[in-house]
Formats: structure tokens, C-alpha cells, sequence
């Protein structure tokens, strides 16, 4: 087996000796490559913003995640772009170049985050110019929630948006683009003291039944907070974002993804297929975010307030649980059963969600944060409904931010089932919505206006359609 | 010439490219360092009844553990002496009571939880209404008066009396706060800290550590922004740095993680502000009485200055002729509040923004036109005495918006828009700002520079002002190179740093251009005397007139000095001229909100604002709009939130991440953002004619939560006057919506 290490900036750097709760950040950081910052630790600020090489189709694409999150060790075998391997101050690359000039930096502290996330969205294959330009997408086909995930406390964002909207397309010579032409690198098997990262699906599970307590990570966003935040520690990490058995995904029949891929690349692979989930994605954290945490994880989290799983309740979801003695499926409204309490049997990992086809019809998301972009919800409303000839034949509403579990809104299901879609069913239907859950008041919101959102979710959306 | 050109900031390239270093950058080219990580108190009011380091002594890693006993000078961490580096009653939630220093953050980290702490914990209070019942009050209590309150309310045609309460805010600036402290090989504490006050860190570290001004250097290479967090709250943590650095003789990094930065650190000040005040019939101030109580948290710091910026800012734009002001701070136990970019103008500020958008409806006069007709005019004094000079200035730049920003045309397709719209409404409101330049404390008003020219030509410039993102040293290095005759290239500018300029003032008050400026061109115009009396006329080019008069013994350096002149402020009377001028600004802003959530964009700005002869356009241009946004972020999205139950988390910040705590991010930018400089706004007495820029444009921001209340009040009848919390997050507006529509709410 050879050695861990990372490539970063084209240079191979060893990890020996590099403890399992040391994150890429502060790996980098400890190279003296100090352009990476740490803003929150937490995932929230994209200063410590880096580029990683990751599989797009048979090429590779450079994809920018929170550096803070991420164990070093996890990034055994990989290739790491940081904002001083862009250009020097002599020899700007294109996104700095354009920052610089423009008054993009001030203080200059969450500059080379932005850097990162801009110079992803400018190699980015598909982006291209755009006839149509809106607040959100520039002339260039360059998209804002690439930066979603940066925060400027300094600019005001306007000059950055001027340089993200002033962008070229590569010049085909240039070796970033180049790189994306060829294979993402391969899947180390890593294993060192505290840390695995197992070649396929029997390892995983044989090393979980060695190692009873030992922490899943998949794209570590929820575990990385853990860790830097609050000082928790694990006896042992096992990586499970690139298990081939859960980086699948088909829409052959019923749609199955795989959990071990990540939110983006769900997004890019599902396309319009489902699209209650393509509402789903804008407004699911940031794109920084997205691009390491997968959709196995944000679901095992347990989090009272994930955005997906109420899409997935209105979905009527099913898990695929594997473990050693083989598969079960559970539907996803049984799978949590307590505040961040599942199913989930020691030794047992979640492999796929399935979501059963025909789709609803009539489908929205609803999200209430305090801030547009990479907000966590205060509520989140999904709905998906069937509407046979004016009547309302199959409601299935999940509601996230309004208990210790996400759950399903059953009594408003029922007053919706066999009525005519009507105003009227909406005002009943709304009227039951709010007194769904059991919210409480807390730093994002009051009871009071969450039981006001759950209400007028439904109002919203016929008023809407 | 480089005055007036628009150039990106100087370290743009280093920025863009990670070579910029900040403090905590230094740790890894410092070798043997050693990491500091504090003991914090769960309680929010307590006496400190035990303290036994010695279990961290058993972890592994641990060096040393630092207590009140170590402190070999004044335990103490402020100028006023009532904030104890090591407390022995500790005073709000996350208050350090001692630190650990260790071979790794890990090992001083788990060092921090092995140290035994016994509390006997005491009642606290938390909330500012809490404080006002409890009376619980610190510092002076001043008074600005002018005229008969009561004789103009008596007289007054209308009268309204109501209560603002407002939120504080968390700096957030990118870069937590750190110091990396050594003593060198003279013996020398040599502190690097991310502060904007170096001078006054310098001094805390040397009365902490016992020892003389000269023996501490403070350096500060850049800040990751500062915002007035980082004017006097480095110092403690750059005095545990130093005092570990001397006892251990290595080096000590002492970096705030984001949670220890928002639990241990000073914010904003909330206010609260009682009112009344009386119009004629024409909608004209007639008087104004209010009481203005902020929440000063556990100690005074620098709650008494920015209350009195606070009570100098309640009139803004506005002639009242009768006024009444009281002032007090609170006392509370949360973390010591203090400066943050507008020093308590803001909060002031909004009193009178927030009456006037209250009361508009009520008198049944358009926002535009009540704000409009009370303009300061030539001669007319504010309540503390100063006559406002060039206030025609508001009324150019405000008929200049309306005009350039078509408000008439838009506000017709707002109304159409609403009639059209029942779930949805728009509005459009503008605002204006007056903002006083000068530090209130006349000593304050003073700065020094250093300029070497070397032999080969180049120049090298220290000044006493700190960098944190605003182009200051951009604008120094144009200074200098203007005043010197010289290319920009030819100039360098080094690192702040109390031994090259010494007894600075902090960076802060927006002055920093003004004052250093000065100081800088002070030193190039002594310069340049000597070598114009030297060249006799010959018009030597740059490099042999330097050369030969090198060898004429012409001294090549100088040091500059500046202070603003025609200032002078009595703080028992509160009456004075303390500003050396006033800046202005207008803001118009378009918003929507839905009616179903409070959820609210912005869609259009336009901002014409005064910065006099803009030394540098695209540096000024961007504070422009970076104040805007964080007074936007401060208004409408920012809330801090504290446990103010009685659980065992009382006192607690609820907020103290990034993840519960949100500032604005890009989706926040206006649709469209118009920023133009007012013209013909030359300044005399400041350097190059420019003014300053720092702060005023954060309160170019009320035009947005005016355009809010506006836009809630659209919900309901014609006429309603609408009570709007702030922040105005989606949940406050949703409920001033609901309170417009006449439903009864519980929120």
C-alpha cells in the first residue's frame, strides 16, 4: 500500500502522522500554504474554500469544498487546487485577475475562498454565455450560488458579482481546464491508525463490525462541525462517500440514488427527473456545501431541520439499509425515529434511497430561513399532490423545522384526500397545516411564526399556481 | 497624478492570491510557538470560588496554565480599569477566567476542560428591559438640550410619543481576533496583533506585564476587517499572549475561534429609546424629548463615547428646534459592547428615522416629503451647538437620487404594482444622512507619519493608522506619492507598528484618512522643502536631486505630524463644535415582500453620497457600499439572540456561530445598485479636499427598512402606521404586515 498523500498544487505532500480530526484546513495551513483561511469552522463562510479534482463522467471536474470540514486524511490519494496554485501576484489567473482589478477585496481575509468557488464556476464545462441574463445568472452563464457559500463581510458583494459577470471561457491551453479533460484520480484505499477509507461495500461493513463505535463519514459536513465545533472526537472514521455499491444512481422504474453521492452530483445527474427535488437543490445550503455533503448523510444526521428529507417524505421515499446479512428497505416516514435517532442498526449503513414512480403531479418546496441563500429552515414545507379530475386523490406533505424528526403532515393529508382542489379545501387544508408539528421558539424563529408558515405554505402556492 | 485615481487596493494581488498574511499566518513561520486556549464561564454571573490548574498540568502537551497570580503588573485589560484580565467574579457567559498554554491547540484545548473551576453563581440580568426596571445603570448620565421641550410640545399642532427598541450587532469580521507574542533577542515584547488601536495595545500589554511603553512593540500587518471590534478588544487578548510569551520565553499564539469570538467579544450596543415629539401643522419638528438607554453589557469600554455619538446623531438631517435628550448605559451581563462602524450615530440615528416613518401616516404627509421639509438650512445649529456647514449638500444629493433614481415614475408603478398585487407589495423610500467626522474626544484628533526617502529614490512610509480592508494605506501610498511629485511605484508602505509612529490613535471614527493623510503629507511637504531649496531651481529629476542632495547632507526623512484644528467639545455640557465637518449621503431603495412570509428583496438602489475630493474612487466607492450592506445586514437580517430565560442557560448567546448567527451573503445584493459621489463637494482643511468614508454610508441603509415599513404598511388601509422591529428579519416584517392587515398576532 503506499503511503498517504495529497497532491496539492501539483506537489505531492505526505500525510503520515497526520491525526484522523486534523481537516484539510488546517493540513494546508501546517504546509504554510496560509491562503486558506478559517472564518467559522463550520462550513458556513467559504473562506477556507479549496479545489478538489473530482469524477465528472470519464473526466474530472475541479469542484470547491470547505476545506474545514474535511479530514486531511480523507483526501488521501487526491488532487488539491489552492488559491495560490491559481496564479501569483505576478501572474494572475483570470478569476483574480478580474477580483483585483474590480475592488473585489478589501480586507482580503475571505478572498482566496472566493477565488476557489469563482475559478470552479468558471471551468465549470457547461456554463456558457446567456442570452437571458437574470439577478442570479450572469451574461456569462456564470451562476451567483456558486458563491453562496462565501461570505464578504467587507465589499458588499457588488464588485464581486461585476468580476464573476466579467469572466471569459478558459483558454483550451490552460492546464486547469486541461486537467478536467482527464479521469478524476483513483479512490485510495486508505488505512492508517483511526482512519479508513474501505475499497467497496463488504470492507465497509466488515470494518463496522470490528469497530462497533466507529464514525461514518461520508462528505463530513455534519461531522467536520461536530469535530471543530464542539471538540468531538471518534475512536475510529470510516469513509464511505466512495463506495462504488453507493454512488449509483437509476431512473429505470423506481428512482434509486445512491448514498454515498454527493447533493451536487444528485442535482447534475437527476436533472428535471424529479422536480420537487430540482426545487429543492437552490435552496439547500450552498454550493459548497452540496458539493461534499451526500444524500446519505444529510439523512442518517437525523437533523430535525434537513431540507430534503420533507421532499423525500412528500416522495414517499424508501432506504435501502445493507449490512452483513443483506438488505432491507424502510420507508424514509418510519426511518427516523427521535431527535437525530434512526433505524439504523450498529453495523448497518444506508446504501440507496429509492423514490417511487409514477411522481405526484403537482409538487412544490417551500423554505422559510432568514436569509435567501444558505440559510438553515425555520420551516420546511414539501408537498406533492395527485389531482384527478379537480379532486384531490393522494396528498403527502413533509414538513421539516416543526418537530424532533421531520414528519409527514398526515392530518392535512387527510383533510386534502378526496376533496375537490378547491379554495376552499386549501383554506381547510391550510387551516389544519398550522396546527401540524410541535414548534418551538428558538433562535431562527417563534412558534408562533412557524405555526404562521406551516399555514401559509399552501395559501402561497395556490395563490402561485 | 495619484490623488483622485481609482485604483484597487494595494495588497489587491496578495489578497487574491493568498500571499497576504494576516496575523495567525505568521504561526506557521514562528517556530516552538506555543497555542493559548481560554477557560470559560457557563455562568453569566458568578464569584469565582475555586480555580486548580493542576489537572491540566496532567495533560499531555500542557506547558503552563495562566492565572491571576502570573500577572506581574495591572490585572486588568482595559484603559478604565474595571475589566479584569483574570476575574475573579466573572460577568457574563464565556467570560475567561484563565488560559492554557500548550504544545498544540489540541493539547491546550482538552488542558482548558481539565482545569477545575467552583462557581457560586449570582442573579444576572440579561435583557436591556431588565436593566431599565432594575435601574441598573453605569457611567455618566449626559443631557443635550436645547430650547423648551415642553413649551414645543405644548405648542406643537401634533403630538406622538412612542418606544424604539433596537438590536445590536456581531462585527463578524472575517478574521477572528490573534496575537502571536515574542520576546526578542534585545528583550523587547514584540506583540503582532490584529488590532486598530496598536497604541493601546501596546499600553495595556505593558501595564499588564509591568513594564514601560519602550519595552513593547505591538505590530499589525493587516486585519481580516475590524468594523471597531477590533479597537479596544485586542488588547486583552494580545496582553495573555505577551505575559505567556515572557514567562515561558517562547513564543504564544493566542486565535479566538468563531465561538470564543462571539461569546467573549464586545458587539454593537442595542438601544432602546423612549420618545416624544411634536410637528405643526406643515409636518416641521417642532421638539423632540427621548430617552436613549443602550445596553453597555458587563463593563464601560467604550459605551460612554459612542452613547454621546449616539445623542450627537438623533437629530441627523433634521432641524428640531426644541430638544431633550437623555442618555444612559445599561448594565448588563453579557459581553462588554463597544465600537462598531458608526459608534452609536447609527443607533441615534434610527430614533429619528423610525419617528418619522411612524409618524408620516399619521400626519398624512408622503415619507418623501416630511423628510424632505425638515432639512437643516443654511445657519442652523445642531442640538449641541455646532452650526452645520453646507447643508444645502443633503438637499443636492437627495433631489439628485429622486431625479437620477426616476423615484416619481417608480413610485407610480409601485402604487399600480400593489393595486395589482394583493400577496405581494413594493415600495420605494428614501432617507438622508448627516454624519460628524472627528473622534468627540478632542485628544484623540491628532496622527503621526514617518517618510524615508532613500538614497536611489524610493520612499518608504509609516503611518500610524492600521489597514483592515478600508484602503487606508492605499490612500497613504497616493498621498505620498502625490505630494512627493513621485510615480506610486517609488513608494512603499510599511506595516503599522508603535515604534516607528508612536501614541497613535485608534483607527476609528472614519478619520483615519483625514488624520494620517495629513500626518503623511505633513512629512512629504518637509520633505520637499528641503529639496526644492536645495535644487535652487535646476529641476533636477527625481533620483539625482535625492542623490545629490544625499550628498549635500539634506536630511532625507522627516516625521509628519497632524491635528484637526477648530475643534473643541465640552462632554459635562455636551454642547460644542466636536466635528471638523459633517458627511453626507442619500439613499433610495426599492423593495418587495411577501405578504404569506415577510421574506423581502431588495431591487434597486441608488445612493449619491459626499466624500468630498475622493482621494481614491474605486477604494471609496467600495466602502460606500460595503457600509451600506452591513447597515442592511444590521437592519434586516442580523439577530443576535441571548438567553434571556430563567434556565441554566441564561445569559447565554444563543447566536454564536455562523450557522445560527447570518450576515448578508451575495444573494442579499441589491438587484440593481447605483453609487455616484456627490460633485463639487471639495473639503477645505483636510487633505486633498476629501472627507471621510469609513462609516457614514452604513446609515445609507434606513432607506431600506423605511422602504420595508412602507411596503408592510401597503398590506393594510391607507394611512396605517406601521411598527417595525429591528432587525427587520422576515419574521418581523411578516408580523408588521399582519399588524397592518389588522390581524391579531401573538409574535
Amino acid at each position: 500500500m503506499t503511503e498517504p498523500q495529497i497532491t496539492v498544487n501539483g506537489r505531492s505532500r505526505p500525510l503520515v502522522g497526520t491525526p484522523d480530526h486534523t481537516n484539510a484546513l488546517d493540513f494546508l495551513r501546517g504546509l504554510g500554504l496560509t491562503g486558506a483561511k478559517e472564518g467559522c469552522a463550520e462550513g458556513e463562510c467559504g473562506a477556507c474554500a479549496v479545489l478538489v479534482a473530482r469524477p465528472d463522467g470519464d473526466g474530472s471536474r475541479w469542484t470547491p469544498v470547505n476545506a474545514c470540514l474535511v479530514p486531511a486524511l480523507a483526501l488521501d490519494g487526491q488532487e488539491v487546487v489552492t488559491a495560490e496554485g491559481l496564479g501569483d501576484p505576478g501572474d494572475l489567473h483570470p478569476v483574480q485577475a478580474e477580483l483585483a482589478v474590480r475592488g473585489g477585496s478589501q480586507c482580503g481575509y475571505c478572498t482566496p475562498g472566493f477565488v476557489c468557488s469563482m475559478a470552479a464556476e468558471y471551468y465549470r464545462p457547461d456554463r456558457s454565455a446567456n442570452d437571458e441574463p437574470d439577478p442570479e445568472h450572469g451574461p456569462n452563464g456564470f451562476d451567483l450560488h456558486a458563491i453562496g457559500g462565501n461570505l464578504c463581510r467587507c465589499t458588499g458583494y457588488r464588485p464581486i458579482r461585476d468580476a464573476a459577470w466579467a469572466l471569459g471561457a478558459p483558454d483550451p491551453t490552460d492546464p486547469l481546464a486541461e486537467r478536467q479533460a482527464g479521469a478524476a484520480p483513483a479512490v485510495a484505499a486508505t488505512r492508517v491508525a483511526g482512519f479508513a477509507r474501505p475499497a467497496d461495500l463488504a470492507e465497509a461493513l466488515a470494518l463496522l463490525a470490528e469497530h462497533p463505535d466507529a464514525t461514518v463519514v461520508a462528505g463530513s459536513t455534519d461531522w467536520g462541525v461536530e469535530a471543530n465545533l464542539r471538540g468531538r472526537r471518534a475512536s475510529y472514521v470510516v469513509a464511505v462517500d466512495r463506495l462504488p455499491e453507493l454512488r449509483g444512481l437509476s431512473t429505470d422504474g423506481v428512482v434509486e440514488i445512491g448514498a454515498g453521492l454527493t447533493l451536487s452530483e444528485v442535482e447534475a445527474m437527476l436533472g428535471d427527473t424529479v422536480p420537487l427535488l430540482a426545487q429543492v437543490w437552490p435552496q439547500f445550503a450552498s454550493r459548497l456545501i452540496r458539493n461534499g455533503a451526500t444524500i446519505g448523510g444529510n439523512l442518517v444526521t437525523a437533523s430535525p431541520i434537513g431540507d430534503l428529507a420533507p421532499a423525500l417524505l412528500a416522495l414517499d421515499a424508501t432506504l435501502v439499509l445493507a449490512s452483513a446479512d443483506g438488505d432491507r428497505e424502510v420507508t424514509l416516514a418510519e426511518f427516523f425515529t427521535g431527535y437525530r435517532e434512526t433505524l439504523l442498526r450498529p453495523g448497518e449503513l444506508l446504501r440507496a434511497v429509492r423514490v417511487p414512480t409514477p411522481l405526484a403531479e403537482h409538487t412544490t418546496f417551500r423554505k422559510i430561513a432568514k436569509r435567501r441563500y444558505d440559510d438553515i429552515s425555520s420551516v420546511a414545507v414539501a408537498i406533492a399532490l395527485d389531482v384527478v379530475d379537480d379532486t384531490v386523490v393522494r396528498a403527502r406533505i413533509g414538513l421539516g423545522g416543526v418537530a424532533a424528526t421531520p414528519i409527514r403532515a398526515r392530518a392535512t393529508e387527510a383533510v386534502l384526500e378526496g376533496r375537490p382542489w378547491t379554495a376552499e379545501t386549501v383554506e381547510a387544508a391550510s387551516d389544519a397545516l398550522a396546527n401540524e408539528g410541535t414548534p418551538i421558539d428558538d433562535q431562527r424563529a417563534s412558534a408562533a411564526y412557524r405555526s404562521a408558515m406551516l399555514g401559509n405554505a399552501l395559501r402561497a402556492w395556490w395563490a402561485a399556481s | 497624478m495619484s490623488v483622485g485615481q481609482a485604483l484597487p487596493h494595494e495588497s489587491a494581488a496578495e489578497h487574491v492570491t493568498g500571499h497576504a498574511l494576516f496575523t495567525d499566518d505568521l504561526v506557521h513561520r514562528t517556530p516552538h510557538v506555543l497555542h493559548a486556549h481560554p477557560v470559560c464561564s457557563p455562568h453569566a454571573h458568578a464569584r469565582v470560588t475555586r480555580l486548580d490548574p493542576s489537572p491540566a498540568l496532567a495533560v499531555d502537551g500542557v506547558v503552563r496554565v495562566l492565572t491571576v497570580d502570573d500577572v506581574p503588573g495591572v490585572n486588568d485589560a482595559g484603559v478604565k480599569h474595571d475589566e479584569p484580565l483574570f476575574p475573579d467574579e466573572v460577568m457574563f457567559v464565556g467570560h475567561a477566567v484563565c488560559w492554557v498554554l500548550a504544545e498544540t491547540l489540541e493539547a491546550a484545548r482538552l488542558g482548558a476542560l481539565a482545569v477545575e473551576v467552583d462557581y457560586e453563581p449570582l442573579p444576572a440580568i440579561v435583557a436591556l428591559t431588565e436593566a431599565i426596571e432594575a435601574e441598573s445603570f453605569q457611567g455618566g448620565r449626559p443631557v443635550v438640550a436645547r430650547g423648551d421641550v415642553e413649551q414645543g410640545l405644548a405648542a406643537a399642532a401634533h403630538v406622538f410619543s412612542g418606544v424604539t427598541e433596537m438590536a445590536g450587532q456581531e462585527h463578524f469580521y472575517l478574521e477572528t481576533h490573534a496575537s502571536l507574542a515574542l520576546v526578542d533577542e534585545s528583550g523587547q515584547v514584540f506583540v503582532q496583533s490584529s488590532t486598530q488601536h496598536p497604541t493601546e495595545t501596546q499600553e495595556i500589554v505593558a501595564h499588564v506585564l509591568g513594564r514601560e511603553s519602550h519595552a513593547v512593540t505591538v505590530q499589525c500587518l493587516r486585519m481580516g476587517g475590524g468594523f471597531g471590534g477590533k479597537e479596544m478588544q485586542p488588547h486583552g487578548f494580545a496582553a495573555i499572549a505577551a505575559l505567556g510569551a515572557t514567562l515561558t520565553g517562547r513564543p504564544v499564539r493566542l486565535r479566538l475561534n468563531r465561538t470564543h469570538d462571539m461569546t467573549m467579544t464586545g458587539k454593537r450596543h442595542g438601544f432602546h429609546a423612549q420618545w416624544r415629539v411634536g410637528f405643526d401643522d406643515d409636518g416641521r419638528l417642532v421638539a423632540l424629548e427621548a430617552t436613549l438607554t443602550s445596553d453597555g453589557g458587563w463593563s464601560l469600554d467604550l459605551s460612554e463615547p459612542v452613547l454621546a455619538r449616539a445623542l450627537c446623531h438623533v437629530d441627523n438631517a433634521y432641524w428640531i428646534p426644541h430638544v431633550l435628550l437623555h442618555g444612559r448605559v445599561a448594565r448588563t451581563h453579557k459581553t462588554s459592547q463597544t465600537a462598531f462602524r458608526g459608534f452609536g450615530g447609527p443607533q441615534g440615528m434610527l430614533v429619528i428615522e423610525d419617528v418619522l416613518g411612524r409618524c408620516a401616516p399619521l400626519l398624512g404627509i408622503d415619507p418623501v416629503d416630511l423628510r424632505r421639509r425638515n432639512f437643516y438650512v443654511d445657519g442652523q445649529a445642531t442640538p449641541y451647538g455646532q452650526v452645520v456647514r453646507h447643508p444645502e449638500r443633503v438637499a443636492v444629493a437627495w433631489d439628485q437620487v429622486v431625479s437620477t433614481g426616476e423615484v416619481v415614475r417608480r413610485r407610480e408603478e409601485i402604487a399600480a404594482f400593489n393595486a395589482a398585487h394583493e400577496h405581494t407589495k413594493r415600495a420605494l423610500a428614501v432617507t438622508p444622512l448627516k454624519f460628524g467626522i472627528s473622534f468627540n474626544f478632542t485628544a484623540f484628533n491628532q496622527a503621526g507619519a514617518l517618510v524615508h526617502v532613500y538614497k536611489d529614490g524610493s520612499v518608504l512610509i509609516n503611518h500610524g493608522g492600521t489597514e483592515m480592508g478600508q484602503g487606508l494605506h492605499t490612500k497613504m501610498l497616493q498621498v505620498a506619492a502625490t505630494s512627493l511629485g513621485i510615480p506610486l511605484e517609488r513608494v512603499r508602505l510599511a506595516p503599522t507598528r508603535t515604534d516607528k509612529v508612536p501614541n497613535t490613535s485608534a483607527t476609528a471614527a472614519s478619520s483615519s484618512a483625514d488624520l494620517n493623510g495629513g500626518a503623511v503629507k505633513d512629512a512629504c511637504d518637509q520633505i520637499t522643502a528641503r529639496l526644492r531649496e536645495f535644487d535652487e531651481g535646476r529641476d533636477l529629476p527625481w533620483d539625482d536631486l535625492v542623490r545629490e542632495a544625499y550628498f549635500g547632507r539634506v536630511q532625507l526623512w522627516a516625521a509628519g505630524f497632524y491635528r484637526t484644528e477648530g475643534i473643541h467639545w465640552d462632554s459635562t455640557r455636551m454642547t460644542g463644535h466636536p466635528f471638523k465637518y459633517f458627511a453626507y449621503g442619500v439613499a433610495a431603495a426599492e423593495v418587495e415582500v411577501d405578504g404569506f412570509t415577510g421574506a423581502h428583496r431588495t431591487r434597486r438602489v441608488d445612493i449619491v453620497h459626499d466624500v468630498g475630493d475622493s482621494l481614491s474612487p474605486l477604494v471609496d466607492i467600495g466602502q460606500i457600499e460595503g457600509g451600506f450592506a452591513q447597515g442592511v445586514g444590521w437592519l434586516t437580517l442580523e439577530d443576535l439572540r441571548w438567553d434571556e430565560s430563567d434556565g441554566p442557560g441564561r445569559g447565554r448567546l444563543t447566536t454564536q456561530s455562523a450557522s445560527t448567527y447570518k450576515l448578508p451573503s451575495i444573494g442579499e445584493l441589491p438587484d440593481e445598485l447605483h453609487v455616484a459621489l456627490l460633485e463639487h463637494a471639495h473639503e477645505d482643511g483636510v487633505v486633498y479636499g476629501s472627507k471621510a468614508v469609513g462609516e457614514p454610508p452604513l446609515m445609507l441603509a434606513f432607506a431600506v427598512r423605511e422602504a420595508l415599513r412602507e411596503a408592510a404598511a401597503s398590506f393594510g388601509p391607507e394611512g396605517t402606521s406601521v411598527e417595525l422591529a429591528s432587525p427587520a428579519t422576515p419574521e418581523a416584517v411578516f408580523w408588521a404586515v399582519q399588524r397592518a392587515r389588522g390581524v391579531t398576532c401573538t409574535g
